[in-house]
């Protein structure tokens, strides 16, 4: 059988805003949400002539020269777990090459993906980022075109499993910023995700669809604000804001 | 002699310098009546067409142009010329240390190195409280800022943690001075994540430290060794008799031929004209002005002549890569396309040989030759990059940019500054730069040194000066900080603030001292 190869939208020699300290970011092309307010927009669709293959060698050969400086890589996107056979190949590969495996390896994902997903990717992962758009169905439902039943599995499983490092709150405001709601997902998370840090992001509206562009941004006091709801449920030393 | 007396009387009556910048600046035109060390007159061309380039040092040499008294020594044994006993406690060691701060001698005015003040005081700091440890600090680092104004003084902590090293961070954060510069020796076998992440913080708020490779620099100067002025490494109770740069851009101007060519002949040929230049210099100083049979320092065993050498700077590596690769007909810049990188190593690597061997005298603390050094840029630099740098605005993303870089790193016992940039959502994440020095360490390179792209402090040529006095300068036209004028002229050159922020200062408003 011949490896998996991945299809790639960009990569980030070197972010610091993906994960704890400095990380090698693989953005892989295709999403299976259509999130209205998407940074990415250019990432959602499977195939798109801005996207290339890449293969698990090439990949690690690009983090390699670089492994000194990092503390980690992370795959982003679209929805890396799309590309899951690809993604536990290009970890496996750099747990194995002694220049790049003592790198942490994350997953950064919008929790759409399946226990079999899961099963594969998890042995070969230090931690996973989760994005969670909302807690109610409908808002979920408004703001991505799905449901969130997959993605809350997700996210109690991996906290089981001590696999979740971070739970990112993106708030849209007039779809998920109600009070009401933003106190129980930190309700929520104290109870399933007890000890995960939290960080609240607040919309912006660079680089989103035309569609999102008209929604406010919100003050640095609103945003405040949807941290300190959050926060009463899962206090405030695992809220951070930006 | 007219020229020379209203030149006299226009600093004298200018309202721009204080009554220090006026003393150094009429020193200085003192001087320049003297004639300098005698050279041959293919030296005295590369000399008055820029190819080869004494910094202002001066006609006659009187002091060496960096100094690394051995303060650990000083205050071991006290001092007959300070008056001073050996300091029993830590109020008397800090008095000791200012007072002996005044007395060494240097171009600028003020001593360019402060010692490796953590090892210096940790001993004296067992028996005081924190409290009182931060009280006495602080009132010596405000001291060095109001009484040494000048961002080449240069303070040295690490590898190891201590308390003084963490007390002094956590002072850079709170006063916000300019002055000290200060250096982090980094050890990765030695120097923990935590005070990796404190210094860090402290870039985040001051621009300081800067990092260098410990080990490297043991290596290739011994444990004794220190870091001064803008990143000149040296050895403690030693120094750089003189710094003598040698053009790279200009060398390959004056040659008509190609790559090949100009390695073999032209390049060798310009070598040693530096080194005449620098000879002049030097046997000027010990045989002339006899520094070292008349200086206190020396007669104290504080400096020693066999602990000396000189350096020898280069700088412009960018534009002479790319004028010899526009002369092949190829479009490729160093920085940025691999094979015109590799040129410049090559360049690099070349100098390094033909350096080493160079003989010059009174350069024991080298085995007899220069120290090579890649130097940062004076404020008059106009269309000639920086020491090995990468053009400003030109550069890479960091990554590229320190694969780049990394590999000249080797050959400059004496420093290297390639200043690296990180926008502000670092701020969030101060891991990823320790992430990058420790990279950086590990993949060779010799100083690393950031500039953050908010940060009212910038680094210049190498030195640090804040926007805001800058501002304030080209205002007033009155700087504290005889380092500021220098940035003037530096950013309205060569628009080093252009990574920055947009901010143009002219060069009208930038008053020169000796002109
Ligand atoms: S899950 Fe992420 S990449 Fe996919 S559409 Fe939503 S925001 Fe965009």
């Amino acid at each position: 059988m011949s490896p998996p190869r991945g299809l790639l939208a960009d990569v980030v020699p070197f972010s610091w805003v993906d994960g704890p300290g400095n990380r090698f970011v693989a953005f892989l092309q295709g999403c299976n949400l259509d999130c209205l307010a998407c940074h990415n927009p250019h990432t959602m669709p499977r195939s798109t002539p801005r996207a290339r293959e890449v293969g698990v060698a090439d990949l690690l050969a690009q983090v390699r020269p670089l492994a000194a400086f990092l503390s980690g890589v992370t795959v982003s996107g679209g929805e890396a777990t799309l590309q899951a056979p690809f993604v536990a190949a290009w970890f496996e590969a750099l747990r194995d090459d002694p220049a790049t495996a003592a790198l942490t390896r994350y997953i950064d994902s919008n929790g759409c993906a399946t226990d079999e997903v899961w099963d594969l990717l998890l042995p070969l992962a230090d931690g996973v980022m989760l994005d969670l758009k909302a807690l109610d169905v409908a808002v979920h439902v408004a703001l991505t075109g799905s449901g969130n039943d997959r993605v809350l599995t997700s996210l109690e499983r991996l906290a089981r499993e001590d696999k979740l490092v971070e739970v990112r709150l993106l708030v849209v405001p007039g779809i998920n910023d109600g009070e009401d709601g933003l106190r129980r997902t930190g309700d929520y998370l104290a109870t399933h995700a007890p000890g995960v840090p939290v960080t609240v992001i607040g919309f912006r509206p660079h680089g989103v669809r035309a569609a999102a562009r008209d929604i406010p941004e919100p003050t640095p006091e609103e945003r405040a604000r949807y941290a300190a709801w959050v926060a009463a449920g899962v206090g405030p030393d695992l809220v951070r804001v930006v | 002699m007219t020229e020379v007396r209203s030149r006299a009387r226009a600093l004298v009556d200018s309202p721009a310098l204080t009554y220090r910048q006026r003393v150094a600046a009429l020193a200085a035109l003192a001087e320049e009546t003297l004639d300098p060390p005698p050279v041959s007159a293919e030296a005295a061309a590369a000399l008055a067409r820029g190819l080869v380039d004494d910094l202002a040092e001066g006609h006659a040499p009187y002091r060496p142009r960096y100094l690394l008294p051995d303060y650990a020594r000083a205050l071991a044994q006290g001092s007959s010329f300070l008056d001073l006993a050996p300091p029993r406690d830590l109020h008397e060691a800090v008095g000791f240390l200012l007072a002996m701060y005044s007395q060494v001698p240097s171009i600028t005015g003020y001593p360019v190195y402060l010692g490796d003040v953590d090892t210096l005081l940790e001993p004296f700091a067992a028996s005081v409280d924190d409290a009182t440890l931060r009280d006495v600090l602080r009132l010596m680092w405000v001291v060095i800022d109001r009484s040494l104004p000048d961002a080449f003084t240069h303070a040295n902590l690490g590898p190891d943690d201590t308390r003084v090293g963490r007390t002094v961070l956590a002072l850079e954060r709170d006063l916000l001075q300019t002055v000290p510069n200060l250096t982090l020796r980094v050890d990765p076998d030695r120097t923990p994540d935590g005070l990796l992440l404190d210094a860090v913080a402290t870039v985040f708020a001051c621009g300081k430290p800067h990092f260098v490779n410990h080990p490297m620099m043991c290596a290739d100067l011994g444990e004794s060794y220190g870091v001064v002025s803008c990143y000149n490494s040296l050895k403690v109770g030693g120094g750089s008799h003189t710094l003598v740069r040698l053009n790279l851009a200009e060398s390959v101007r004056g040659h008509a031929g190609g790559v090949e060519d100009w390695l073999d002949t032209t390049l060798p040929r310009d070598v040693e004209l530096t080194a005449e230049v620098m000879r002049a210099r030097i046997t000027s100083l010990v045989e002339q002005s006899r520094f070292f049979e008349h200086s206190w320092l020396a007669q104290e065993g504080l400096v020693s002549l066999d602990r000396f050498a000189a350096m020898f700077g280069i700088y412009g590596l960018a534009e002479a890569v790319n004028t010899l690769v526009e002369r092949g007909g190829g479009t490729e810049r160093y920085g940025l396309d691999a094979e015109a990188t590799a040129l410049g190593w090559r360049v690099v690597e070349t100098v390094a040989a033909l350096v080493a061997d160079t003989p010059l005298p009174y350069c024991d603390g080298n085995g007899g030759r220069a120290f090579l050094h890649s130097q940062s840029g004076i404020d008059s630099d106009v269309g000639v990059t920086a020491g090995t740098r990468i053009p400003i605005g030109e550069e890479p993303p960091l990554a590229e940019h320190l694969l780049a870089v990394a590999p000249n790193h080797r050959h400059f016992a004496s420093g290297v500054s390639d200043i690296v940039h990180f926008d502000d959502t670092v701020t969030r994440n101060p891991q990823a730069v320790v992430d990058v020095i420790r990279g950086g360490l590990a993949t060779g390179m010799r100083d690393v040194t950031f500039n953050l792209d908010s940060n009212d402090f910038i680094r210049i040529t190498g030195y640090l000066v804040r926007k805001s006095d800058l501002a304030r300068l080209a205002e007033t036209g009155v700087s504290r900080h005889g380092s500021d004028v220098l940035a003037a002229g530096s950013v309205a050159n060569s628009h080093v603030t252009d990574r920055v922020v947009k901010r143009v200062i002219s060069s009208e408003s930038a008053p020169r001292a000796a002109r």
